[in-house]
């Protein structure tokens, strides 16, 4: 079985999906990421499509079941680069990619993902009640 | 890999693993685009055939797909056979029906395939088995 390989660049992961993939490849792939994000403390994943020339059912749900895996762990997923022919027939095939963030490419995945992360330590240093007593 | 191939014959790949199951997409693809398939319609045929194969294998158990390109005279297209001797599909509205499953997908498969060809036929029973044809013609 082939594998998709995971690049660390720092705080993403990212997955250019190059290969026609069989269904235990695309399993493979979801429980790979989970680790890899684990270990790495990875904040964000982008998933690169931009090779593929369908995406049916099955790689609709792993985007998904990746998405959500990463949210548990704390890392946001962006999907980039679907060509216009599959988003066409994603939606007449009637998949909706629940909870799916994307993106046009790369470049966009990465600012959108950075975006997420400021957003959320914005958050976090609002709740900080020593970050509210130093600006009165 | 589907380089030469007699477009004039149909092309059989038989359905035993999920590496066939790309096997059959690719083959699809080749017979779309030799039939001057748009992009969009390569690749809603690719998409349809994928899903069905797959169900060709995981409710099937396994059987075989017969690409062929037709022509009615005034278009060109592409037509599919899929076909398994399991066990049949006991309610088939039910299987229609987007998001109904009776194994653990997302219920698209048999309906949002149908969406995606222009002719869809399907024929089964216990005894026989499933067969499924789709044609997707050239605009």
């Amino acid at each position: 079985m082939e594998r998709v390989p995971i690049l660390k660049i720092g705080d993403i992961l990212l997955v250019s999906i190059q290969l026609d993939m069989s269904d235990q490849t695309a399993v493979q792939l979801q429980e790979d990421l989970a680790e890899r994000i684990v270990a790495t403390g990875c904040h964000g994943v982008i998933i690169d499509i931009t090779a593929l020339d369908i995406v049916d059912s099955f790689v609709g749900r792993m985007l998904s079941t990746i998405a959500s895996i990463s949210k548990v762990l704390d890392a946001e997923t962006v999907v980039v680069g679907m060509r216009p022919a599959v988003a066409i027939t994603l939606v007449e095939l009637g998949l909706s990619l629940n909870g799916i963030r994307t993106a046009l490419n790369v470049e966009r995945g990465m600012e959108l993902i950075a975006a997420a992360h400021a957003d959320e330590l914005d958050y976090q240093l609002d709740d900080d009640p020593d970050a509210e007593t130093a600006s009165p | 890999m589907t380089a030469g191939i007699d477009l004039g014959q149909p092309q059989a790949q038989s359905v035993r693993s999920d590496e066939d199951v790309v096997r059959v997409r690719q083959l699809v693809r080749a017979v779309a685009v030799a039939s001057k398939l748009s992009l969009v319609d390569q690749t809603k045929v690719v998409t349809a055939a994928s899903e069905l194969a797959r169900n060709t294998l995981v409710y099937g158990g396994g059987g075989s797909v017969e690409v062929t390109v037709v022509d009615n005279g005034r278009r060109k297209g592409v037509q599919i056979v899929f076909a398994d001797s399991g066990p049949g599909i006991a309610d088939l509205d039910l299987a229609m029906t987007d998001g109904y499953t009776s194994g653990g997908g997302l219920g698209l498969g048999l309906s949002g395939s149908r969406r995606l060809v222009d002719e869809f036929q399907i024929e089964t029973s216990a005894e026989t088995g499933t067969r499924i044809t789709v044609t997707k013609w050239s605009r």
